[in-house]
């Protein structure tokens, strides 16, 4: 990690009476970085959030955010953060377009004349594809307008960061996809990411860095692509596993019908291959087995606060 | 922060809700004594109701008397009690902090816009019913109020003992009793410990009964500032409500909890002034002075109540609003 952070905490801890929210939290998130927070219904990752932004003061630790300590400094921090807090939230009775504006003109270019206002607001609703919207009030739009409405707010002052919680809820696949294009093509322009979710295949699909937190605690803090690392084992497919097996003998691991895992040899696919081969056994495919974000995610974290079930029934077979 | 807080104010149909229906009790009132001519004795009813019939000009004050009791402060709790417990449990209370909008400012918007709407309110109120007053009863000959007033205050004395029991049954209920209970019931309590009567202002008190039994036509220049002054005083009155539903709505995220808390602390003041009992607290209670306002119609204008007034109201929005700001700036918002 050379590049700069843009949010590092350092035990950071709150409690809520008796309940340890967030407890002892060391996160680093890289300038220019997708960074996914990921983590079961009830583990923390509001409150972290919350505590990122000022909202709620930490119990202990320290948290640096754009190079400025939190809370203490917030106010200088805040005017270059986007945020989506825990869904969206408008005022019902008033339309889309004049909830931004009220929204613009309470933020750091609350002097700006009513046309630049109007432009900007027109600008954001154009990119989360409200651009279309009607005098409607707000309390009219569906969860998924609401949602696109709240990331609007978020893009009003061009944010160095974006901060946000479950930005996708409640949208449509064809919705959570134009999101997901518009957070990259925004984070390609040098815009950080910081993207709490409680969705895997989310984090998976939009991140480069993940952070898992369970029940309060980050267990794991890594480049995507280093956590899905090989594991050591190759994947065989054959129609014939029955003589793939015998061949193999008690390098085999696992076996799935036609699907073997291998410990890897020597020599590695190239030379598994030619050993098959040389044996008469027949190949559909050969890969190197990769652990999947989700077997990791199960195997660091418990069940979610919001079960009762215990650990060793919620792992998979 | 204080231009985007008046529009949210101004853009609420909520607001106009309040302050039509602040306007629509006088004017029903009006429609009712201008239809029969049935006006209340002097000494009855609303202070002033009784002189509007001569003078329609005087109306605006008789309206001022109407809502004071419960319309105003109810519209008062219900905006100030609001205006961040809403916030908040709509959600919006978090962009707005984000944004950044500092904790301090948001609050002292919060307070500009609820004083705006008091002062929108009162100004309404007077200003609607000087046009109902004038339509239907004529502008009249003013004296009106100078010779219908000392009768309010000429029976201060034999009304006295009526007042503690009139008042907590009315409570807020009886408003317009509790108007007249009040201003009989306060000298009332002077009088019982006659070693406390401040002599001057009794003296003041008696000359005014007389003089206003043969009372001096007021100048219309002199109405209107009675009247100013009047409207001035009664907004300044609602200012420690603001205060009590604006502390309480940082306290809770319900705007119905604020808003009933200040009715209730409001209520259990009223109890408590007319109470001889509770004699001791009653002269720091924020109700204490709200008829004060009426002194404004003595000949001579008679301050004394009022200036307590404006210090109690004073020492009220200060204190709750310190303690307002404390706790919203150092809490968790979570909402």
């Amino acid at each position: 990690m050379s590049a700069p952070l843009v949010i590092e905490t350092r035990g950071l801890t709150k409690r809520f009476g008796a309940h340890v929210a967030v407890d002892d939290v060391d996160l680093h998130v890289v300038e220019g970085a997708r960074y996914g927070f990921l983590g079961p219904n009830g583990s923390g990752k509001t409150t972290m959030v919350r505590m990122l932004l000022g909202l709620v003061y930490a119990t202990r630790g320290e948290i640096t955010v754009l190079g400025r300590p939190v809370p203490s400094r917030v106010a200088e921090v805040l005017p270059e953060i986007g945020a989506m807090v825990e869904g969206p939230a408008a005022y019902p009775h008033l339309s889309g377009r004049a909830n931004l504006a009220l929204l613009d003109a309470a933020g750091p270019r609350r002097r700006s004349t009513g046309r630049s206002r109007r432009r900007r607001v027109e600008e954001v609703l154009e990119r989360v594809g409200l651009g279309a919207i009607d005098r409607r009030p707000v309390r009219a739009y569906s969860l998924g307008m609401r949602q696109r409405l709240g990331l609007a707010g978020a893009l009003l002052d061009e944010p160095r960061l974006l901060v946000l919680d479950e930005p996708t809820n409640g949208l449509d696949p064809h919705g959570i996809r134009e999101v997901r294009d518009l957070l990259i093509e925004l984070n390609e322009r040098g815009t950080t990411v910081f993207l709490s979710s409680h969705l895997l295949a989310e984090i998976e699909a939009l991140c480069t860095t993940v952070g898992v937190v369970d029940r309060g605690r980050l267990v794991l803090e890594d480049d995507l692509d280093a956590v899905r690392g090989p594991t050591g084992r190759l994947v065989v497919r054959t129609p014939d596993p029955d003589a793939a097996a015998r061949v193999l003998g008690r390098a085999v691991a696992e076996r799935h019908d036609h699907t073997l895992v291998v410990d890897a040899a020597p020599g590695g696919p190239p030379a598994l291959a030619r050993h098959l081969v040389e044996n008469g056994v027949p190949l559909d495919g050969l890969v190197e087995q990769r652990r999947s974000l989700e077997d990791v995610v199960v195997s660091l974290t418990g069940p979610g606060s919001d079960t009762s079930r215990s650990r060793r029934n919620g792992a998979r077979p | 922060m204080i231009g985007v807080e008046l529009q949210k104010l101004v853009r609420r149909p909520r607001t106009w809700v309040a302050v039509g229906l602040l306007c629509l009790l006088p004017t029903i009132v009006a429609v009712f004594l201008a239809t029969t001519r049935i006006s209340p004795p002097p000494g009855q009813g609303a202070a002033f109701l009784s002189a509007v019939l001569q003078s329609g000009s005087l109306y605006p004050a008789a309206a001022l008397a109407l809502v004071l009791p419960i319309f105003l402060p109810v519209a008062v709790a219900v905006i100030a009690g609001d205006s961040v417990a809403g916030e908040s449990s709509q959600g919006t209370l978090r962009y707005l902090l984000v944004r950044p909008v500092r904790r301090t400012s948001l609050l002292v918007a919060k307070l500009v816009a609820v004083v705006v709407f008091v002062v929108g309110s009162v100004l309404a109120v007077a200003g609607s019913s000087y046009v109902v007053g004038v339509s239907l009863f004529g502008a009249g000959d003013p004296v009106a109020v100078v010779r219908a007033l000392p009768e309010v205050t000429g029976g201060d004395d034999a009304v006295a003992g009526t007042g503690p029991e009139a008042a907590p049954a009315g409570g807020q209920v009886g408003g317009s009793a509790a108007a007249s209970g009040g201003q009989a019931q306060r000298p009332g309590a002077d009088t019982g410990d006659a070693t406390a009567v401040d002599p001057d202002a009794a003296r003041e008190r008696a000359q005014a009964s007389v003089s206003s039994l043969s009372g001096e036509a007021l100048s219309p220049a002199d109405l209107a500032a009675r009247l100013l002054g009047a409207m001035g005083y009664v907004t300044v009155s609602m200012l420690g409500v603001a205060a009590i539903a604006l502390f309480l709505s940082t306290i809770t995220t319900s705007s119905l909890g604020a808003t009933l808390g200040a009715l209730a602390a409001l209520i259990t003041s009223q109890v408590l002034v007319s109470l001889d009992a509770a004699a001791s607290v009653t002269p720091y209670l924020p109700t204490r002075y709200w008829l004060a306002w009426v002194d404004f119609f003595r000949d001579p204008i008679f301050l004394r109540d009022i200036t307590a007034g404006l210090w109690l109201q004073a020492g009220y929005v200060v204190v709750l609003m310190l303690a307002a700001w404390a706790n919203f700036t150092t809490k968790d918002v979570t909402s």
